[in-house]
């Protein structure tokens, strides 16, 4: 039972191995509270499509589940997208069009057509809540890189009179700002896969 | 903006995958050879043009009179999936072999941001029709653009050494951050000096 909720943090993990839903996971992450506020929509969405794909899944025609589950999906999407606007309009901002754009996450889709649709809804929720965490991780992991080395901070979620942004001293002054721009996207994105591919192979050495 | 600053725009100032991270699934995906990163960019850019056409259609003659905005994800999207479906079977009767080489990508074109992405940018633009099509297709040909020389590279790359972890996406991924790096030299001015 268990494993269905691990998988999705390390050994599946979406971004890193299964390499889905890329554009939300470079696109988002230049500030540290946009990819958890991304991470927070993306495990609402894939929650909510998991549990009707599998609540649904006998009663929607094989030819049409494609549409049938984008129909869900958007449904869910479009929620998210009228609570973010109206509480929190900042983020809701920042995120601009990659809100809608959680509609075509290949993570939700796939998840849909390649766990929801042969499972019960108990497992299909943990694997969602697995693969939205492992999702996540990914998300934030890239955006520390990011942030820190093109911006100097750590922006998180601000509380009371404390505005939420870690900054760090010597950093802040003369960032690398190229990594809070596509390119550095791309490449702390080729890193940290070249890392855990490094780590996962090393362990898999190990333990012949 | 006039019409050569929005192809300039999308095609080098914007270009969705090398500025605006969309449709990297299919960027790192079938890049592998040539000739379907061609065929795919093709479709893809096929697709984009139409689709922005179609959803401003939408968005102005149904949406915006029935004032059921909130709508908008759910039918752009909609539309999107039966055009991609036109698309596939035509080029299904019509090029068995390239049907056969964009395999799996063709329906995923579906789910590629960057064709969402078009249809909701050129909404939020407030581009007139012929100005929402010429952006659909100015984008699809960044697009093909970015993935063309992405195969060329990753054609290459397939004789080179290569350190064992990076093998495969990793290196592709950088590959494509060093080609943000140069597409960095489109910006801003370079529209200003263009067109004033």
């Amino acid at each position: 039972m268990f494993k269905e909720f691990s998988k999705g943090l390390i050994k599946e993990n979406p971004v890193f191995v299964l390499a889905l839903g890329l554009c939300p996971a470079l696109g988002v992450t230049s500030k540290v509270v946009n990819a958890l506020g991304m991470g927070a929509g993306v495990i609402f969405v894939l929650l909510g499509s998991n549990i009707f794909v599998a609540l649904l899944k006998n009663f929607i025609p094989e030819k049409v589940r494609i549409p049938a589950y984008i129909v869900i999906i958007a449904s869910f999407v479009t929620i998210v997208e009228m609570v973010m606007e109206a509480f929190i309009p900042s983020l809701y901002e920042s995120l601009g069009v990659f809100v809608p754009l959680i509609v075509v996450n290949c993570v939700i889709l796939g998840r849909a057509e390649a766990f929801a649709n042969k499972n019960n809804v108990g497992t299909s929720i943990l694997d969602a809540l697995g693969m939205g965490i492992g999702f996540t991780l990914a998300l934030v992991a890239i955006a520390l890189v990011r942030e820190i080395l093109g911006a100097g901070t750590v922006t998180l979620i601000p509380v009371g009179s404390w505005d939420g942004i870690i900054t760090i001293p010597g950093l802040s002054q003369s960032p690398a700002r190229v990594f809070s721009l596509a390119a550095g996207a791309l490449l702390v994105m080729g890193y940290l896969q070249a890392l855990i591919n490094w780590a996962t192979t090393k362990k898999a050495g190990e333990s012949k | 903006m006039t019409y050569v600053g929005i192809i300039i725009t999308f095609v080098f100032i914007n270009n969705f995958i090398l500025a605006q991270f969309m449709g990297l699934c299919p960027f790192i995906g079938v890049s592998k050879n040539v000739e379907s990163a061609v065929g795919m960019g093709f479709a893809v850019t096929f697709v984009m043009s139409i689709a922005a056409l179609a959803t401003w259609a939408i968005q102005n003659f149904i949406l915006v009179p029935l004032n059921i905005e909130f709508l908008q994800t759910i039918t752009f999207i909609l539309m999107i999936a039966a055009l991609v479906q036109f698309v596939e079977m035509f080029i299904q009767k019509s090029s068995p072999s390239l049907y056969k080489a964009l395999g799996i990508y063709l329906p995923l074109i579906t789910t590629n941001c960057a064709v969402l992405g078009i249809a909701l940018i050129a909404v939020r633009s407030d581009y007139n029709a012929l100005e929402s099509f010429v952006a659909g297709i100015s984008a699809g040909l960044g697009f093909l653009l970015a993935i063309v020389l992405m195969s060329a590279i990753r054609e290459k790359l397939d004789s080179e050494w290569v350190p064992e972890p990076l093998k495969g996406t990793p290196i592709a991924f950088i590959t494509g951050g060093l080609m943000a790096l140069a597409f960095m030299a489109f910006d801003k001015a370079l529209l200003n000096n263009l067109i004033g």
